[in-house]
């Protein structure tokens, strides 16, 4: 009986890869857990063992196929004195990405209404951006530009965090950055977010300037006494004579299938913090923008990624001073019935339900807000004067959370001008479970976000 | 009252004596200071007295050069005296006036001087330990000679993050003194209550740093172990631990009753082991200076104080505007 061999998920994002090179050709027989081919994810190269064993009766992808998406059949492995042709030819069609298999954030099925697009980039709307060329970059690609040119400006910048150095970044954002500037200046750290935390406030009194990059935020809940207490209130307590130049980055909120303790959104409780600035970056221009600013910045930033974004691509300004300000949203979208604020992966939800109310005749005005701290109420408030009306949209908590913010500074500010009350999308307020179909229920979804959309449009 | 310890022949000069009693006298004067502002309502809050302690931080400035850090904990106006903070704007500061170190917006726990390297003044136990090597971890980046005295009590010495530091520090070679002031009780909880290791210091084995515990009521054997422990940062040979035995007169902080331990016990540490004693009797015994030599310094240094405390008082409390500002840079 021929077993068919599948490009494996060797991540939770993981949704396609390149398979690089074969290490086995047709007719070989391969023992279980002998090492067949090497695949390249967006953050890795990959040996990939058999599970079964056989003879390797058919290659069906060549080596350096690019895009081969997960649960593709790449080989056909059958029984000793069996044929290829002795078996039905694989269905491909019929393999690909059951919805199980397959990130929540990706609906694979067609009949999902809005999904969000796999990868962006292309023909999203850049009205954030400036004037002059651009090249496309995966936000990761942004996010080690930013550091490694920020990097080479000012010799006080340095890299701490958990595998930044040698292992190349657990999501390779630091990739070849010890190779440029030294283990002096990217400092892989012990699994010690607590202890590393305060020595890098520390430095930043001694005059450095420290990016600290957390494996997720999930961990930093370890260092929270040191980025609150230590790093956000120092400057006020000492009455303006030494602040705490630095910023905190790494993954926040939910990645795919990894559960409650590493599934969380905290940007409403950073942003809570006085002494603190805080970026939720959507784009790869967001990320480089922002985060050179950051790094610029003479008070702590809390910086906060998506790994879902980190492999998607969009346009980035080729300008070496291209840099975003702090307190300045971007309108993705221009419209005029109805403003959804949103912020980080939560404007990728966003504008594809955006996408889909245009169909019904709803002109939608998405507002990218870039940072939380501060948050750019005019932009927010000059648009619902605009439209009437109001959604926000996030991925954390529904308590305390960014969108109940927005909905009180507008009922204050701007309550004349409301037509419907600001509906506030979030995460469900369940701790994040993991099987695919609740953890797909927790997050907050396009259709959602158009539900909400049509409820304030009164349709 | 118990026999005092016999004076040994001093090993410092007439003059470093005199530096010693003098810096001593100001810091135990300053907190006599302070307890009596902070019943009359004038310092509110937390205040935590240094009272009994005083040669830990005196011996171990005396071993530091321009250039070299200090970080502590709450209990903190000791250290900010000895490092050549003006009492005038330490006193302001717990009468929350303007004219305090922080504008009146730190308080007792939360001072600084970057003036001085006098980093905190950090009301989190504990928290200050990592930053002290932080701080070791600048200078050692940048690449000069300074070292960072890093001063955390018996109680810190519990904390999770003091563990982890040691173990960066010591990978690292971090030019870091950590300085274990162990005066028998964390607030009410005393050594023998919190732990079952026979010392503090020696935990530092596991890491592999060096370290020893030193009577933290002689100023002289302070120096000499501060030394050591300063030649062998400066030398690069990674972090140093010193435990020093020491003890508190007054209670953890100004409301606390001290029920945790024996009048008797206070008592006997004060009439045998006092720092400041000690000093004075070398200094009258080895005829280095005269009872009046040392009453015209009491005299001194108690206009000094009263100097800082009417400072302190008449200094105006901060604008309403400061309520805002120093919070971005």
């Amino acid at each position: 009986m021929a077993t068919e061999v599948l490009m494996p998920a060797l991540s939770p994002t993981m949704e396609e890869g390149t398979l690089a090179k074969w290490l086995v050709k047709e007719g070989d027989a391969v023992k279980s857990g002998q090492i067949l081919a090497e695949i390249e994810t967006d953050k890795a190269t990959m040996e990939f063992e058999a599970v079964d064993e056989g003879i390797i009766g058919k290659l069906l992808i060549a080596e350096g196929t690019a895009g081969v998406k997960v649960n593709t059949p790449i080989a056909v492995l059958v029984e000793d004195g069996e044929s290829v042709s002795d078996t039905p030819a694989p269905k491909v069609a019929e393999a690909v990405a059951p919805a199980a298999e397959a990130p929540a954030s990706v609906p694979a099925k067609a009949a999902d209404p809005a999904p969000a697009p796999a990868v962006v980039a292309k023909g999203w709307p850049h009205a954030d951006l400036p004037e002059g060329p651009t090249k496309t970059m995966t936000v990761r690609e942004a996010l080690r530009e930013a550091m490694a040119e920020e990097m080479r400006a000012d010799p006080t910048v340095f890299l701490m965090g958990e595998e930044v150095g040698e292992y190349q970044g657990a999501y390779k954002i630091s990739q070849g950055l010890l190779d440029e500037f030294g283990a002096k200046r990217v400092v892989d750290t012990p699994i010690t977010e607590h202890g590393f935390a305060g020595i890098a406030v520390g430095a930043s009194w001694g005059g450095l300037r420290p990016i600290v990059e957390f494996m997720t935020f999930n961990f930093a809940m370890q260092a929270i006494d040191h980025i609150i207490n230590s790093a956000a209130k120092t400057l006020y307590m000492s009455g303006g004579q030494m602040g705490s130049p630095m910023v905190f980055r790494g993954p926040n909120g939910a990645a795919a299938r990894v559960g409650a303790q590493h599934s969380q959104d905290y940007a409403a409780w950073y942003a809570a913090i006085p002494g603190l600035k805080v970026c939720m970056p959507y784009s790869a221009a967001d990320a480089k923008g922002l985060l050179k600013s950051a790094i610029r910045d003479p008070n702590p930033v809390i910086f906060l990624e998506n790994e879902i974004l980190y492999g998607r691509s969009f346009e980035v300004p080729t300008d070496p001073d291209f840099t975003i300000p702090f307190g300045k949203a971007s309108i993705m979208r221009e419209g005029s019935d109805v403003t959804i604020v949103s912020f980080g992966i939560g404007v990728a939800h966003a504008l594809a339900a955006a996408e889909e109310l245009a169909k019904d005749g709803i002109n939608a005005e998405v507002i990218n807000l870039r940072t939380l701290r501060p948050i750019d109420y005019d932009t927010v408030l000059a648009s619902v004067q605009k439209t009437n009306r109001c959604v926000t949209v996030e991925e954390g908590f529904p308590v305390g959370s960014i969108g109940d913010h927005l909905a009180s500074t507008i009922m204050q500010r701007a309550f004349d001008y409301l037509d419907a009350p600001v509906i506030t999308c979030t995460g469900k307020d369940v701790p994040m479970p993991y099987a695919a179909n609740l953890e797909k229920f927790a997050l907050i979804t396009p259709a959602e976000i158009a539900t909400a959309v049509k409820s304030v449009c009164y349709r | 009252m118990a026999a005092k310890k016999p004076a040994e022949r001093p090993n410092a000069s007439k003059e470093e004596l005199l530096k010693y009693y003098r810096e001593m006298l100001l810091i135990r004067r300053f907190e006599e200071k302070a307890g009596q502002l902070y019943g009359m309502g004038l310092i509110g809050g937390f205040c935590h007295l240094y009272i009994g302690q005083e040669a830990v931080v005196v011996g171990l400035e005396a071993a530091a050069k321009e250039g070299d850090k200090r970080v502590t904990s709450y209990r903190d106006h000791g250290h900010m005296l000895a490092c050549g903070m003006d009492p005038k704007g330490v006193m302001a500061e717990l009468t929350g006036r303007i004219g305090g170190y922080s504008k009146g917006k730190g308080g007792s726990m939360h001072m600084f001087s970057k003036e001085k390297h006098f980093y905190g003044g950090h009301g989190i136990v504990g928290a200050q330990v990592p930053l002290g090597a932080g701080l070791a971890f600048a200078d050692k980046y940048q690449g000069n000679d300074n070292v960072t005295f890093t001063y955390f009590g018996d109680g810190a010495a519990n904390q999770g993050q003091v563990y982890e530091t040691y173990n960066m520090a010591q990978l690292w070679n971090l030019p870091v003194i950590f300085v274990i002031e162990n005066n028998g009780y964390a607030m009410g909880t005393s050594v023998k209550r919190s732990t079952k290791s026979p010392s503090l210091w020696e935990r530092g084995a596991a890491y592999g740093i060096k370290g020893e515990a030193v009577d933290g009521m002689d100023v002289l054997a302070v120096k000499a172990a501060g030394e050591k422990a300063v030649a062998a940062c400066r030398a690069g040979e990674g972090p140093y631990i010193l435990e020093m035995m020491t003890y508190r007169y007054r209670g953890h902080s100004m409301s606390d009753p001290a029920k945790y331990r024996t009048r008797e016990e206070v008592e006997k540490m004060r009439s045998e082991k006092d720092a400041i004693e000690h000093v004075r009797d070398l200094l009258l015994q080895g005829g280095l200076a005269t009872d009046d030599d040392l009453k015209a310094i009491d005299k001194e240094i108690k206009a000094q104080v009263n100097e800082s405390a009417e400072f302190s008082k008449d200094s105006p409390e901060p604008p309403v505007e400061e309520l805002w500002t120093d919070i971005y840079a």
